[in-house]
Formats: C-alpha cells, structure tokens, sequence
C-alpha cells in the first residue's frame, strides 16, 4: 500500500526550478535564503526536524533521482563519513566559507572590490556566470551576495549528487550542515527542557 | 523469532527517510533528535534500513516478544 503523496512531497519542484533559475538571472539566488531561514525558524520554534523529514526539497529531488531513476549505487557510505567529526568539521567548513563569502560581499557593498560575475565551484574552480546577470536596481553587493550564494547551493548540490551515485540517494542528509545544525538545535532544545523540569 | 528494525541512534542523523518508506508508518523522528521505531506496529520489512543514508537501521530479532 503506498501511502498518498501530500503538498509537501512535490517540493523538490521548487529545488529545482531554483537551480535552473540561477541559469537565467543570478539574483533568484536570494530565493535560496528560504532553504536556510525555514528549517532553522522550525528547529527553534518547535523543536523538531520536519524541513528535513518533510519539506527538503533537495532531499526529494536526490530521493527521486537516486532511487526513482536509480542512479544511486545504493552502497552503504564509509563509515568516517557518518561520524559525528566528519559531519560537524563538515558544518564548520562551510559556514566557515559562507562567512567568507559574505564577507566578500561587504567588500562590494563598501566599494572596495568590483563585482566578480562568477560562481565558485567548490570552493576552488571559478565559472564565468556573466550571462545570469543583466543588472540590478540595488547596490552591486546584491548581486554579489547573489553569486556568492548560487555557488554555494550549486555547489553543495553536485557533492550531494557524487554521494548520491556513490552511496544512498540521500546520502547528502547525513552531512547536510543544515540537517546537522538543525539536529543540534533540536538535541540543546530537549536537553534544556529535561533541565527546566527538574 | 521475529525481526525487528533497530536503530543505531548515536548515528541516527534525524533526516526521516525511513519515516517515509515505512509501509505501517511504525517510524517517527521525536524532538528531531533519533529515529524512534515503534516494535509493536514493526513488521520487519527491511524498507527504512534499505533507505536509510546513513545505513544504521539493522533488522534484529526480537526474541523476548511474544
């Protein structure tokens, strides 16, 4: 008996409408705020991890691709991978790097460094992206947040892909930096309320 | 002896892949921390531990249930 599908499980339509429209102008990439305010209001508010077990729209998408389509292996992951170093070294890097890149921005906000119209692919290979971007009516720092961000959300989507073919469809959720910091909320949540009792 | 899904919760990365599969809907993921399997509706398909991304859903037997 297969369960009936809900609203929420066509989400991985607007994962990936929002990796085509960074294709078509850059600034969408502000869209992409939605995948990291959601979950975090959800861990704080109500203590629990419904982005990541209902509403991850990439979550679907690599569920679909990996099992639907089967381009999934479907092996089980090394076990350093599942470690609790891997995923939290995992989650410093790229906030580690997502700071960076917002502190690039500010460069461009202050007007101390041109717009760079490119996206960085994992963090080391830089794509000309000039043909995304036809102006905006902000600061250029807006656009610039813009690249900064598609490239990491392009980015973290071809590793969740790689993991994807390698191992489990989503293997991409064991190191998701957001699943990982919105667990963490939820475990320092239920550890407060236990204290709160006594 | 019956086997039923277990969950390695130290590793458990409260993503709800196996909530999804589970064809008795015996699985949920309580405060967002672990997987929870629920051993009374549990059949022992296999489904979650297939799923799981992470693969710490084993299927053990249950030799003290009735």
């Amino acid at each position: 008996m297969k369960a009936k599908k809900k609203w929420y499980d066509h989400l991985w339509i607007f994962s990936l409408t929002y990796l085509i429209l960074g294709f078509v102008n850059i600034l969408f990439a502000w869209l992409g705020m939605i995948c990291f305010i959601v979950p975090l209001v959800i861990s704080i508010c109500w203590g629990n991890k419904a982005y990541c077990n209902k509403f991850c729209g990439r979550g679907q998408l690599f569920s679909m691709l990996g099992g639907h389509f089967g381009l999934s292996r479907k092996k089980d992951m090394p076990k350093w991978m599942k470690s609790k170093y891997f995923r939290y070294g995992f989650l410093i890097f790229f906030f580690t790097m997502f700071f960076i890149m917002l502190w690039n921005t500010y460069l461009v906000f202050a007007g101390q460094r041109p717009l760079g119209q490119k996206i960085k692919l994992l963090w080391t290979f830089k794509v000309p992206w000039h043909w995304a971007y036809h102006g905006t009516v902000f600061s250029d720092g807006v656009a610039q947040f813009a690249f900064g961000f598609y490239s990491i959300m392009l980015t973290s989507t071809i590793l969740g892909y790689v993991t994807m073919i390698l191992f489990k469809p989503r293997s991409w959720c064991v190191y998701c930096p957001m699943g990982t910091m919105t667990q963490l909320i939820c475990k320092a949540k239920k550890r407060d309320e236990v204290t709160d009792r006594s | 002896m019956k086997r039923k899904a277990s969950v390695d919760k130290s590793l458990c990365v409260a993503c709800g892949c196996c909530v999804k599969v589970c064809p008795r809907a015996a699985i949920s993921v309580p405060n967002g921390i672990n997987a929870v399997i629920d051993e009374a509706l549990c059949v022992g398909c296999g489904k979650c531990a297939k799923e799981c991304p992470a693969s710490v859903i084993s299927l053990e037997e249950a030799d003290n249930e009735s």
